[in-house]
């Protein structure tokens, strides 16, 4: 698909595309835990390193095929999403942000030490695997497991979560079920996402997972619309495309960019499309055609 | 030995404490993580950096630094984060404050160059030993202005009307809007003073390791917002003990276990105590209500 598609597109905008499909499956891990149950996680990049280490670990040592090695490192990272998800239990808010970004520095620090990762030099030679066709496949599953689940008994229980825990638990929401269920499934998409990241770029070193990932994952959480899953993607997209776009400022990138947070949350506080909902989109345009 | 690693741990850990003692004040009213404090910080360190190689002493540098970062403090507080006061989510604050902290490292990268500067030696290097113990009159002063201006901070707080205040907005803010006391005000004051100790921070960590750079600010900000939390946030002196426990856990760490798991010990630490104690160490312990 790719060899077809390259006929057509420049390889920097497939490059792009490519890059907006992680960024894509990364950002509605996060918006399990933090958009729909209200677990507030600023380390999120720590669970794409487990993914992207593990992963390129089993191709490069194992030569694992390319679906297994995806596998594991989504495997892995759910299994330290099932653990972080733990101390939720008993944290609330900024202490638990606190708890999610130790935990991913720990993470940086430990492959920052860490023999068969390369320690500070990273990894290179990964077999580039993964492809536009193949990332396009898993958005849309992502995209249509997110959306069932959001629907489910289980999405409404982490919705109800996020609004009010007291009331949740008292209309017989398990609690301690959900919240690290919410951890386990974001932190699975992570390491999906951080897998498909390794094999994509062909080399990966601890400070790609740095604090300021796991921020822009969670700004793109935020600015699209705290749990609604078109607002998340359409959040991946605007700021996957900015910093290309703001490559005609050169060396200002970075300076617009930080501005442009500023302003886009002074003029949409609730995020781009936080109080737009599709569905009710709809039903006004249907209801007008009626009146019509 | 062990007495030199923790006097070295409680003269990081007081620079800690200066900065964290800004995240917990500004959360004990407005409930934001001010992800810009750790930027105010490495900008005060440039200040005086400036200010010192324009042939200022270093203390009047040190006061001309906190002047410019109370002024930029509440520069920030008005620009970005009022606007958004009372009509969004604390979320959209967090995002804004993290695009002023890239917006202003960028900005200091642009004017100063990405490389690292080193400050002169404005204090002497001279030590001097106490028994076993050998002291430099560098970390003296270090200590000497961090003791100060913590004391001094204590002192406003508990005895001045802007004080009070403060206090009485941290308690509830709405409460003290009808009770007459202007919260904008004060709320541009807390960002004022917070700045201003992040400031004197940055200086004398500049002094102390003799170097700056425009993306310091990222790390010692975390670092002093996990010392604000372990010492349970919103609460100052909670923030003091706080920074100088983690100043002295991160020394030890590097001293006796390994100096390439620096980071990572801190913040290991600061997770095993909050599994044991939720609401960090000084922390009131919130009693959930219908």
């Amino acid at each position: 698909m790719d060899a077809f598609l390259m006929q057509y597109i420049d390889p920097y905008y497939l490059r792009i595309l490519v890059l907006i499909g992680i960024n894509i499956i990364l950002a509605l891990g996060l918006n399990i835990t933090t958009g729909v149950t209200g677990q507030l996680s600023m380390g999120h990049a720590g669970f794409m390193s487990l993914g992207a280490y593990t992963s390129a670990i089993l191709s490069l040592q194992f030569a694992a095929p390319f679906w297994a090695a995806l596998l594991c490192g989504a495997l892995v990272a759910a299994f330290f999403g099932f653990l972080i998800g733990i101390p939720t239990l008993r944290l609330e808010g900024d202490y638990l942000a606190m708890v999610t970004i130790g935990f991913a520095e720990i993470v940086r620090v430990f492959f920052l030490n860490f023999e068969p990762g390369g320690k500070a030099v990273g990894l290179s030679g990964i077999p580039q695997n993964t492809t536009f066709g193949i990332v396009l496949l898993l958005v849309i599953i992502v995209i249509f497991f997110n959306a069932r689940l959001l629907k489910s008994r289980l999405g409404r229980s982490m919705y109800a979560i996020r609004e009010n825990e007291i009331a949740a638990e008292a209309c017989g929401v398990n609690i301690t079920r959900i919240k690290v269920l919410a951890f386990t499934i974001g932190a699975f998409l992570g390491g999906l996402g951080g897998a498909l990241y390794a094999h994509y770029m062909f080399f990966i070193r601890p400070q790609d997972f740095a604090f300021m990932q796991s921020i822009e994952l969670l700004n793109m959480v935020i600015l699209g619309g705290m749990g609604s899953i078109p607002g998340t993607i359409l959040g991946a997209i605007i700021l996957t495309i900015a910093p290309e776009l703001l490559r005609i400022v050169a060396e200002y990138r970075l300076l617009f960019y930080g501005a442009l947070l500023v302003l886009l949350m002074i003029f949409r506080p609730n995020g781009l499309l936080g109080d737009v909902r599709i569905y009710d989109l709809r039903k006004r345009w249907m209801n007008k055609e009626v009146g019509a | 030995m062990f007495l030199e690693q923790l006097l070295n741990g409680i003269t990081l850990g007081s620079t800690y404490a200066l900065i964290a003692l800004g995240y917990t004040m500004v959360y004990g009213i407005i409930q934001l993580i001010n992800f810009a404090h750790g930027e105010v910080y490495m900008i005060g360190a440039f200040v005086g950096l400036f200010l010192v190689a324009m042939g200022a002493n270093i203390f009047l540098a040190l006061l001309g630094a906190m002047l410019f970062c109370m002024l930029l403090g509440m520069t920030i507080e008005r620009v970005a984060y009022r606007p958004l006061r009372g009509k969004s989510s604390r979320l959209s604050a967090l995002i804004s404050a993290i695009g002023v902290s890239i917006f202003l490292s960028t900005l200091m990268a642009l004017l100063a160059q990405t490389n690292t500067r080193s400050y002169p030696e404005v204090i002497s290097n001279r030590t001097f030993n106490l028994g076993s113990l050998e002291l430099s009159v560098l970390q003296i002063s270090i200590l000497a202005v961090a003791a100060i201006l913590m004391i001094g901070l204590q002192l406003m707080i508990q005895h001045t009307r802007l004080g009070k205040a403060m206090r009485a907005s941290s308690q509830d803010l709405d409460a003290s809007y009808l009770m007459g006391i202007n919260v904008n005000r004060i709320i541009s004051a807390t960002f004022a003073i917070g700045s201003a100790l992040a400031a004197a921070g940055g200086v004398m960590v500049g002094v102390y390791y003799h170097a700056v750079w425009p993306y310091m600010g990222m790390m010692a900000g975390l670092k002093a917002f996990a010392a604000a939390i372990l010492g349970g946030i919103g609460s100052i002196p909670g923030a003091m003990v706080g920074g100088i426990t983690l100043g002295v856990l991160e020394i030890m760490g590097v001293a006796y276990i390994s100096p390439s798991y620096k980071d990572a010990i801190a913040f290991g630490i600061l997770i095993i105590v909050l599994l044991i104690r939720p609401q960090g160490l000084f922390g009131k312990k919130i009693v959930k209500k219908v």
